[in-house]
């Protein structure tokens, strides 16, 4: 897919998010919606992975370990857009009673190797799936998305250690930057800024971007493919709410659900991005 | 009587296996000496990971990796392991049912004057109520190796806690083991005493007391905290007194486990001898055993009081 395509499905997955949180009237979208645009291009492009190798247990199959399992909206629209399930189904059955799609990533769900939802546990899964990677001489990359309100948690910091230790140039880390969290700005909850020094100084290789900007994103998980001597940490400078005009940088969409007027005023707005 | 370490036997059998599968690796928090990996990584240095100083880590990225097809076996004290770990293994490898085996080590009390952040006091407890972990707490170095063989078989998760003195034989090489059934080791029909771990000697000698004083009691090895012999327990009742013997706290220990089930059928009273729901005082292990009756005479001691009410 060229970067404008990407773009493209990311708007479409934006509207599957829409749908299924105002249907579920639960979810996460502010942040599902700061991390699509990352999420499309792993899917889509960057990642090595496709319903029929997760079938067949392929182990050379790269890895996605979702920290800020929240943001499952987003993950579930990619993944049933690749076609791992029904996507109408898993809309249809968000968060409803009984369905294997809950509100955090459930490994009952095809394409999640773990579950999630408690933050600052995936960066230290990624490890083990890295290492394991590096022990079995194979060749998969680790892909971990953190939320920056997330890497307050201490045992992020547990796994950003050891990757650096043990220069795990197969895995990369990606911390959804988009400055607010469930309270308020992330600088107002706890401080985030220098997110660049910090992993720097744990040893990876880091690379700071506009996370909502295909082209960057794209040329950042490009050149992070390249790195051969340690992680590498991607901080997507993003907007939360990225794509819906009054839920942008509004720190109650982290978990607001839209009412019918809001819903079809969202929804107007991603029509209008995806008839450009 | 001859001894062993329980945790070198666990060393023993992965460093066995582990030469034929190299899916099997164990991960250490800066405690290979503490519970005596250093040969499994001096033996099989690829399948050995050094994780440092960080429980949460420890756990994590064993889940991690058995999510990758390894049989991550963590060996950290379990004071650390079942309490600063706990959410990563109700997440990690409970929730996500992920193959790790937990192995905490220098159980209970064993570390003596180090004092309570050093005890492992609510283990059962914490470990235990996790969804999909099992428990358990083998005595002698016989059933800790058939217990290692038996876990390495299968593929969810389990914590096992041993101590941190060597322990004394109670089995024969060819005593029959089943995973998840009590071990009798004596029979008896005026009482039953349950035991796990190093509480199992003492009520192997508190039989042997009471039996000088005409008192017949049975000995039944659950080293199965969870899943618990259910089986053994109700035949425990037919003797109409239960005493259990743990070095853990009361709540939610091999007690209230016992009792729990004692309760939907009737037919026995039930006494426990545990650690005391507050810091124990400062001394050796065997010293704080014999301070709160946590022997031969204070098991026979609770069967005979139990026999009289």
């Amino acid at each position: 897919m060229t970067n404008q395509e990407l773009q493209r499905k990311a708007n479409e997955l934006r509207v599957d998010i829409l749908r299924m949180i105002y249907k579920a009237k639960t979810g996460h979208i502010g942040g599902d919606n700061s991390i699509i645009d990352m999420i499309t291009a792993l899917y889509f492009k960057h990642m090595n992975i496709s319903p029929k190798q997760w079938e067949e247990k392929d182990p050379n199959r790269d890895r996605f370990v979702l920290s800020k399992g929240h943001a499952v909206e987003a993950l579930y629209a990619a993944l049933g857009d690749r076609g791992f399930f029904d996507k109408e189904e898993m809309i249809e059955t968000f968060s409803q009673f009984g369905s294997p799609y809950i509100g955090h990533a459930n490994n009952h769900v095809a394409g999640i190797d773990l579950n999630s939802g408690s933050l600052g546990h995936g960066l230290s899964l990624a490890v083990g799936m890295a290492l394991a990677g590096k022990k079995d001489g194979r060749d998969y990359k680790v892909y971990c998305v953190m939320g920056d309100g997330e890497v307050a948690e201490g045992s992020v910091w547990e796994g950003a250690m050891a990757a650096g230790h043990y220069k795990l140039n197969n895995l990369i880390g990606i911390v959804d930057r988009n400055r607010q969290q469930i309270s308020g700005t992330t600088e107002e909850v706890m401080t985030q800024d220098s997110q660049e020094e910090r992993w720097a100084a744990f040893g990876w290789h880091v690379i700071s971007i506009d996370g909502n900007d295909m082209d960057a994103v794209d040329a950042a998980l490009t050149a992070a493919k390249e790195v051969k001597d340690r992680p590498v940490a991607i901080i997507a400078n993003t907007v939360k709410g990225k794509g819906i005009s009054f839920m942008e940088n509004v720190a109650s969409w982290h978990h607001g659900v839209p009412k019918e007027e809001q819903y079809e005023q969202a929804m107007a707005e991603l029509q209008a991005l995806l008839a450009d | 009587m001859a001894k062993k370490l329980n945790r070198q036997v666990i060393c023993d059998v992965l460093i066995e296996k582990g030469r034929e599968d190299k899916d099997i690796m164990v991960l250490c928090s800066d405690s290979s000496g503490s519970s005596s990996m250093t040969a499994f990584h001096k033996e099989l240095p690829d399948q050995f990971i050094e994780v440092g100083i960080a429980e949460q880590n420890l756990v994590t990225i064993s889940a991690g990796l058995a999510s990758c097809g390894k049989k991550p076996f963590a060996v950290s004290p379990a004071s650390f392991l079942s309490t600063r770990s706990m959410e990563q293994v109700k997440v990690d490898v409970g929730y996500s049912g992920t193959n790790v085996k937990l192995v905490g080590v220098s159980g209970g009390v064993s570390y003596g004057a180090l004092g309570l952040t050093h005890h492992s006091v609510n283990d059962f407890a914490t470990m235990g109520s996790n969804p999909g972990i099992r428990v358990y707490c083998p005595s002698d170095p016989v059933q800790t190796e058939k217990l290692t063989r038996a876990l390495l078989e299968d593929e969810k998760g389990a914590y096992i806690r041993v101590g941190r003195y060597p322990s004394e034989y109670i089995y024969e090489e060819d005593v029959p083991f089943e995973l998840n059934k009590a071990m009798k080791i004596r029979e008896g029909k005026d009482a039953a005493i349950i035991a796990c771990g190093e509480m199992v000697p003492y009520a192997v000698k508190a039989a042997e007391l009471l039996a000088e004083e005409g008192i017949d009691a049975s000995v039944i090895d659950m080293y199965c905290i969870k899943p618990i012999d259910r089986e053994a327990v109700l035949e425990a009742t037919k003797t109409g007194v239960i005493v259990t013997a743990e070095e853990h706290v009361a709540f939610g220990g091999l007690g209230s486990l016992v009792s729990q089930i004692v309760a939907e059928v009737g037919g026995a009273k039930v006494g426990s001898i545990t650690l005391p729901d507050a810091p124990v005082i400062a001394g050796e292990q065997w010293e704080v055993f014999d301070y709160y009756g946590m022997n031969a005479e204070g098991i026979a001691k609770t069967v005979k009081e139990m026999l009289a009410k």
